[in-house]
């Protein structure tokens, strides 16, 4: 019997907003617990900074521009390699519950698997392998269950509300609005948007659901059997539309001001003014290059009560995780299979929330969409040392990680590294450096990022696109600079380091995906 | 107006692909996703897998250039066109180029989509076809 795998993330969640990271706001206690029992990890760096190109690394254990998902909306190929395929066809049981998303939301046509079987109820599809004519799971998952970010669309979470609670659908913000765009409609008490007041009962919230279904497969399996069961929790993302009966935990009027807002617009415009061009295009609601962020909003009318009142419904959301995460662990220990858990908890990229004055992400390789929040507890029985872990680590690293934790060797397309379990461990095998990538083409417009971290230095490089010559990149001092304000990219006195980090980025490059997949839907 | 184009090369002729193509009342046979197709006159209407139904009206049909335009006309697009072209490469070869225009700009990607997929199979079919001839 090998060890079993929970492995925890959410959507678009900032490191800063645990406890165990500095958060102040969240009350998280059990993540918090996690990570005094494990390693927590300071610098665990995204390979692309929105959901699909991150999740398919995170299944892949490859860089974006290998597994070919580029940009959202280009679904990852159902042959594409799986850890939990691996895990699967060597004997663990699997199980995907809340958010996948490898595959678009948007589908009308009805031609993605995901969505086809959350209508069809069949717990998963099966698939020819090509190389040996043997039938495999979708994406190595015996049991897929999947939500998203509300009731909207053909997901099993929507398909139980409609059936159980359809009350409740309509209480939902509507996250895409009717020209199928990020919706830029406020809400709350400050009009923030993607913020709005919630009246669904907690227990019929997707958090609570995501923990409730994983309670469920869980129960389904047999205490001998291993499994790796991914637990995909859509929160804090927005729309920030917590149940109402929740608002009372964090009282917006009392959160301060994350130190990434500068109150100040003129300081905030002079710090914009110093970052390449789409940065501040963006602000002004002159460009708006990618389509995560609502179209028809401008980022210049953010207001400091509107960065407050985000700030306090995201923290409510990771408060209604962590408070799922502990119903399932004690499911777990009921079980009497605590001694004998990994528990990794993680999401897929950040959230600006206020950073710069600006909210929800972007090509922006800064801290706020790039420092993620990343824990593992070790199972007790593997008796690992806690530790932290400042050297950079990237979730590239997540599927050779479960495949050790499974006693497997980390398989040839594999481009990570089994995590390390202290700094010693990481200089001992080169975790010197995470890559991140951003593309996006949307109607035209064309930005594509190159970014390296290395410790104590952020560096990104522009290609050529739609506003960018190519020329242009940012360049920031960690340690002097945490906020990421002075961008030394053009700073003479760091031409050296700055020369050093960009040979380094064009070295390591990851292989590309060829041929280059086509963008099927906008998300 | 968004605007996506998807194009393909076929090892076949131009006459054989316009074969599929220009027959409205197929479509269903080689785009995924489109389960059921009714044509009344100028007014086609497809129903989805995912069970959405959409009215049409045919636009153009023109066998001489080789064009199927055809508009969705469903209130949630306030405007659209879609455009299947057929060139003729020669030597058996065609080009097939499927663009969409539309508003909302997001359905474009989703349209043009789906129609790079109906390309996809599109080729996949003639040519499994044309080897067995």
């Amino acid at each position: 019997m090998g060890r079993k795998i929970l492995f925890v993330t959410t959507d678009q969640q900032r490191y800063d907003t645990l406890g165990c990271n500095g958060g102040t706001i969240a009350r998280t206690p059990v993540i918090d617990a996690l990570a005094a029992e494990g390693i927590r990890y300071e610098r665990a760096v995204p390979q692309s900074v929105v959901c699909m190109p991150s999740r398919s690394t995170i299944i892949t254990g490859q860089y974006p521009s290998t597994h070919g998902v580029w940009m959202n909306g280009v679904p990852l190929p159902v042959d594409a390699p799986s850890v939990a395929d691996e895990l699967q066809r060597n004997g663990y049981r699997t199980a995907l519950i809340g958010k996948a998303h490898f595959e678009p939301f948007m589908d009308p046509f009805g031609r993605f698997t995901e969505n086809l079987l959350a209508r069809s109820g069949a717990p998963t599809a099966m698939h020819r392998d090509a190389a040996d004519g043997t039938m495999h799971p979708h994406r190595g998952f015996d049991h897929l269950e999947f939500a998203t970010h509300g009731a909207a669309g053909m997901l099993h979470y929507a398909q139980w509300l409609m059936t159980n609670h359809p009350e409740a659908i309509g209480m939902y913000y509507s996250a895409i609005d009717a020209s199928f765009n990020v919706n830029a409609a406020g809400g709350g008490a400050t009009g923030a948007a993607q913020v709005h007041d919630n009246a669904i009962p907690r227990e019929w919230y997707h958090t609570d659901w995501v923990a409730d279904r994983t309670i469920a497969w869980l129960d389904s399996v047999a205490d001998g059997d291993d499994w790796f069961c991914w637990m995909s929790f859509p929160d804090p993302h927005h729309p920030w539309d917590p149940p109402s009966s929740e608002l009372g935990r964090v009282d917006w009027r009392d959160v301060p001001l994350p130190s990434g807002y500068p109150e100040d617009r003129a300081t905030r415009e002079q710090i914009l003014d110093r970052k390449p061009r789409h940065w501040r295009l963006w602000y002004d609601g002159t460009l708006v290059s990618n389509y995560e962020a609502p179209k028809e909003w401008i980022p210049a009318t953010l207001t400091a009560d509107q960065v407050r009142e985000v700030n306090a419904r995201n923290a409510i959301e990771c408060e209604l995780i962590d408070e799922a995460l502990g119903r399932v662990l004690a499911a777990i220990a009921r079980r009497g299979w605590g001694d004998g858990v990994d528990v990794v908890f993680t999401t897929d990229h950040g959230e600006l929330q206020g950073d710069f004055g600006l909210m929800f992400k972007g090509p922006y390789h800064v801290d706020g969409l790039m420092r993620l929040p990343l824990v593992w507890r070790p199972a007790p029985s593997a008796r690992v040392a806690p530790a932290v872990v400042t050297k950079p680590v990237g979730l590239v690293d997540l599927a050779p990680t479960f495949a050790t934790i499974a006693g497997l060797a980390p398989r040839e397309w594999m481009q990570g590294k089994p995590l390390p379990g202290d700094d010693g461990d990481a200089d001992a095998r080169g975790f010197e450096r995470v890559l991140t990538e951003w593309d996006s083409e949307l109607f035209g417009v064309a930005v594509h990022l190159r970014t390296i971290t290395r410790t104590g230095w952020v560096c990104t490089a522009y290609r050529p696109g739609y506003v960018h010559d190519g020329t242009e990149g940012e360049l920031y001092n960690n340690a002097d600079d945490p906020l990421q304000r002075e961008n030394l990219w053009d700073d003479p006195a760091y031409s050296a380091i700055r020369r050093d980090l960009v040979a380094d980025l064009w070295d390591h490059q990851p292989q590309l995906h060829v041929p280059k997949l086509a963008v099927e839907a906008p998300v | 107006m968004g605007t996506v184009r998807r194009e393909v090369i076929i090892e076949r002729s131009a006459d054989d692909v316009w074969a599929r193509v220009g027959d409205p009342a197929t479509t269903n046979t080689w785009f995924p996703g489109m389960v059921d197709v009714k044509v009344e006159g100028k007014i086609r209407t497809i129903t989805t897998a995912a069970g959405l139904t959409l009215p049409e009206e045919i636009v153009t049909l023109d066998p001489i250039l080789r064009r199927f335009q055809y508009r969705v006309t469903a209130p949630i697009l306030r405007n659209h066109l879609g455009t299947i072209d057929v060139f003729d490469l020669g030597a058996d070869r065609s080009l097939v180029s499927y663009s969409t225009d539309c508003e909302p700009d997001a359905m474009a990607l989703i349209i043009g989509g789906a129609a790079g997929g109906a390309l996809a199979e599109l080729r996949h079919q003639l040519e499994a076809s044309g080897e067995e001839h």
